[in-house]
């Protein structure tokens, strides 16, 4: 019985390898000096800028394991937290990821805290200040955590919905640290070493990325991620034509509007 | 623009005549002008069939929208066009006469209308002509992806291609090539090379002077001769500079012109280099001319103009290094003393077009539109001048304004309102300065929104549809005494209580609720004299667009209408108050929104924020619609200080918390928009046509 249960325990990942992470700019130096103050992080930065493989890196770095919970609008304060089960005749309490962070002493990471509900958000509060308690309600119970414990929030301040942005009282807990796509040379280096294409191919990539940024506003929501280029870059490793695995991977996955596209894959075409 | 054609049985409808032709007439041509009579133009109707008629009938109300004249002159036309045309010409023809009004105004409008042969010859020639109008729109979000500095593009007098290094100017019509698909290539390979002049120092450097390496042919007889040169010259630098960036566009580039001519061979060595810059083009130069030869003709030739290149190049260069001082003496502190011999600062990295820059060895954090002047300096010199790296001083930015305020109007009454006007010299506000306005706005056709639902009925559709979605968010309310549902964690505490013996809760099951929106938005719309047009129309179908989207979402909403004529008339035009219902009247006021005069848009942001502070929602938006920067008459409105007003009215506004969002139709203004939408967000349309279409998505995005 109780081990049917431990599969239902929240997983704490324990990062055995080092990620590949290319640094930027003083983000570990920062992330290190938060972790030793046990402050918590806010990364903030546009989608497939590298932020959640940051917080991997972080992990294996620091040694810590790694809790990831992505953010939904129906995300409630059970879902982190931890609720009971009945098994047989009987509850059980199962901690959700929160719980099980903060008792394991881990590193605890809310990707797009926008997108969960405001009232959810509220649980965190308390953690992330210089208290460091997580109430479990339902267990009437007080978890302190240890100062291995770290809390790191992520969100993309591009997003233009009214309804969606951190309140102050939220974000004024976080020392927060900017995120952008990293310069053309660093990016191209990345591309080649995550996509496995070559320098040249990396570079014409980078490229493509850049010109797509350059409409951001005129049509275009946001340019290119890194992330983007790195899936084109994987369709082409494994042998589809630069041209197609653009156009699939960065044209077709940035619009849907029929002028837009015709405009990106110019773009593509004046690249490849 | 779309059109809702004749239905198919109209064609069997028979033929209108005399009287009845005349009233119909009238209703769309002389609404206002009642001193023309419709009766001979009714006459030369006549012979017309009925979906002809009708067809006659539609356009002419739509050009009279947009200027009574153009729809007179398409109706005193349509006779002789009809045995010229088919339906398909006939709209052509009409649309083109709009757009020409659009572009050069009344007088080439009725050029074009009256010249039908002419359009005829152009349209029926059989040549596959590529037209400016259908690639305009991508072509310029493509060179917008290239250069990131904005370009506009135009249509230039005649077939020459050429930029004065803002606007690229293209020919109307390309036919030059075989087929439309190649001719559509070249005006992408002209609009092109024009970028690459702007991007690659055609028009000199900090280091070549173009006007003093030319003097020796300026203004003689070889003046023409020695341009072809350059241009053909600079073509083969600069497609090579291309492919070392874009290797697909300039192999592109390379099929359309075929091989060099055999003539310029020993001179491509040179120009190939990696690199080359305008000085190996004017290293060959004397030497083409001592040849005596013409340049070749190449397919994909453009011009250059040094003249007028050369003035708007030198202007902006001036504007730049201001902003960037400007930027500097903020980020040193004011009190810096100017020190040219200061080497804290130096630019890095030129060659990636990628300006970073180091102050004292810290990363120095431009804002952003001293980073844009920044690269756009480093793409017309080749470096960031040092003498821009040193604060300016104490020196205004731009004192070229007059001071003072304009004339005063002189109202009869008193003002509904008076709004305090920021002052970006004095730092400090204008207390009452504004004199605000409100009134009703104008009723305008009754018929009009339902025109427009007509013409737009599918796009309607898949828009409630969406929205529909949006507002059946469903919330699951948990442990409820009944409801749909078992709620498991409710049946899980209650089992537990039990076991422990304390008495379990009946509560035991969950209802779905539908989410309470609690959002009012506030449209602010544009209603200067520049609307005139197809921006007008644009704005009244997105409006109907919007309405349709947003009364299938439930959310509150209002939308008032702007102009002004300098400070001590401010008008804002009640379209629909936040309590009104979408009713008749409301569409009438949509029909009637009419270009008037300026645009001081800071002190209708500031009112319409206080309307919209009334309203007892959670989230508050403002969203404008607008055509371009703020304009005011004769004041010092226009330029820096109405950009600087808007910007702190928007800031105002987000200090009490309302979000505001800003829709611009306007290519070429995106210099100015990221300082002064700042603080709120913006979206720039391209195309005033996709406006309608966009509103309701853009809506969506802000509110979901």
């Amino acid at each position: 019985m109780s081990a049917s249960v431990t599969t239902l325990a929240p997983q704490l990942t324990h990062i055995g390898e080092e990620p590949y992470y290319q640094s930027i700019g003083d983000e570990i130096a920062l992330f290190e000096a938060a972790y030793a103050q046990r402050l918590p992080v806010l990364l903030k930065g546009p989608t497939g800028c590298g932020k959640t493989r940051f917080v991997e890196y972080m992990a294996w770095r620091l040694k810590r394991p790694l809790v990831t919970v992505a953010c939904h609008d129906d995300l409630t304060t059970a879902d982190l937290v931890g609720r009971y089960l009945i098994v047989g005749n009987e509850t059980v309490w199962v901690d959700g990821p929160l719980t099980a962070a903060v008792r394991a002493g881990a590193i605890c990471y809310l990707d797009e805290i926008v997108e969960a509900r405001k009232d959810t958000i509220v649980v965190i509060h308390p953690l992330a200040d210089s208290r460091r308690v997580l109430a479990v309600d339902k267990r009437g119970e007080m978890v302190t955590a240890p100062d291995t414990f770290m809390m790191a929030i992520s969100y993309n301040p591009g997003y233009q919905s009214v309804l969606k942005e951190i309140k102050p009282s939220t974000r004024q807990r976080f020392v927060a640290l900017d995120f952008d796509y990293p310069e053309a040379a660093i990016e191209a280096v990345i591309v080649a070493r995550e996509g496995g294409v070559n320098a040249d191919t990396a570079r014409r990539l980078v490229k493509l990325g850049e010109l797509t940024r350059n409409l951001k506003g005129a049509g275009l929501d946001e340019g290119a991620s890194t992330r983007l280029l790195v899936h084109a870059a994987q369709l082409i490793a494994t042998g589809v034509a630069p041209l197609a695995a653009c156009t699939a991977a960065v044209a077709r996955a940035l619009s849907d509007d029929q002028d837009m596209t015709g405009t990106l894959d110019d773009l593509v075409r004046a690249v490849f | 623009m779309t059109s809702s054609e004749p239905s198919s049985s109209s064609r069997k409808d028979p033929r209108l005549f005399g009287e009845e032709l005349e009233t119909r007439l009238d209703e769309v041509l002389f609404a206002s002008h009642s001193h023309r009579s419709a009766t001979r133009i009714a006459q030369g109707l006549e012979s017309l069939n009925r979906a002809q008629q009708e067809k006659l009938l539609h356009w002419a109300a739509v050009a009279a929208q947009t200027y009574a004249e153009i729809g007179y002159q398409i109706a005193t036309l349509a006779p002789r066009a009809f045995t010229l045309f088919d339906d398909e010409a006939f709209d052509a023809w009409v649309l083109a006469g709009l757009d020409a009004f659009d572009r050069h105004g009344a007088r080439a409008a009725m050029d074009l209308l009256r010249d039908l042969e002419g359009f005829h010859a152009d349209r029926g020639g059989e040549r596959p002509l590529a037209e400016f109008t259908e690639i305009e729109a991508r072509l310029s979000r493509f060179i917008q992806g290239l250069s990131g500095r904005p370009l506009g593009l135009s249509v230039g007098a005649g077939a020459a291609a050429w930029t004065d290094t803002e606007t690229l100017y293209l020919p109307l019509k390309i036919g030059a090539l075989p087929q439309a698909e190649s001719n559509r290539s070249l005006y992408k390979v002209l609009a092109t090379m024009l970028w690459a002049q702007t991007r690659f120092g055609t028009f000199g450097s900090a280091s070549i002077d173009l006007a003093a390496a030319l003097t020796p042919w300026l203004e003689t007889t070889d003046q023409e001769r020695a341009l072809n040169w350059l241009a053909v010259l600079e073509s083969v630098r600069l497609e090579a500079r291309i492919a070392a960036e874009l290797p697909g566009l300039a192999a592109e580039i390379a099929t359309l012109r075929g091989p060099w001519p055999t003539q310029m061979e020993p001179l491509l060595v040179r120009l190939h280099q990696h690199q080359a810059s305008l000085a190996d083009t004017l290293a060959l130069l004397p030497g083409c001319m001592e040849s005596n030869e013409d340049a070749p003709h190449l397919p994909h030739f453009v011009a250059i103009d040094p003249d007028a290149a050369l003035r708007v190049r030198g202007e902006r260069i001036a504007h730049d290094k201001e902003t960037l001082n400007r930027a500097i003496s903020a980020l040193k502190g004011s009190a810096a003393a100017p020190n040219l011999d200061d080497p804290g600062i130096a630019p890095l990295a030129a060659e990636s077009a990628e300006v970073a820059m180091s102050f004292a060895e810290d990363a120095l954090a431009l804002p952003p539109e001293a980073r844009a002047a920044a690269q756009s300096l480093l793409q017309d010199l080749g470096e960031v001048p040092p003498e821009c790296l040193v604060p300016a001083g104490t020196g205004h930015w731009q004192e070229t304004q007059r001071e003072g305020g304009g004339e005063d109007y002189t109202s009869h009454r008193e003002p509904d309102h008076r709004y305090d006007e920021w002052d970006y010299r004095r730092k400090a506000y204008r207390r009452g300065w504004c004199h605000l306005y409100e009134c009703e706005g104008r009723h305008g056709l009754a018929t009009y929104v339902d025109e427009v639902r007509v013409r737009h009925s599918g796009l309607i559709r898949q828009i409630r549809r969406r929205f529909e979605m949006l507002r059946g968010e469903n919330r699951m309310l948990g442990r409820q005494p009944e409801g749909e549902e078992i709620d498991i964690d409710a049946l899980v505490d209650a089992m537990s209580d039990r076991s422990s013996g304390a008495e379990p809760s009946d509560r035991l099951f969950c209802r779905r609720i539908r989410n309470e929106r609690s959002l009012a938005a506030m449209f602010m719309v544009d209603m200067s004299g520049s609307t005139k047009g197809w921006v007008n129309d644009a704005e009244r179908e997105a409006l109907v667009m919007l309405c349709e989207a947003i009364e299938s979402l439930g959310d509150a909403y209002a939308i008032y209408g702007f102009s002004g004529w300098t400070r001590t008339r401010s008008d804002i035009y009640r379209i629909k108050r936040f309590d009104e219902r979408y009713d008749e009247a409301v569409r009438a006021r949509i029909a009637g929104v009419e270009a008037k005069d300026y645009t001081r848009m800071g002190v209708a942001i500031r009112h319409l924020t206080q309307l919209l502070l009334r309203q007892p929602a959670r989230h508050r938006l403002l969203i404008t619609l607008s055509d371009g920067r703020p304009d005011d008459f004769g004041d010092e409105y226009r330029g820096q200080y109405g950009i600087e007003d808007t910007r702190r009215a928007l800031l105002e506004a987000r200090e009490q918390g309302v979000r505001s969002y800003c829709v611009t139709i306007d290519r070429h203004g995106a210099d100015y928009l990221a300082h002064m939408y700042g603080v709120a967000r913006y979206t720039v349309l391209d195309d005033v046509k996709k406006l309608p279409l966009k509103i309701a998505d853009i809506y969506r995005r802000l509110a979901s």
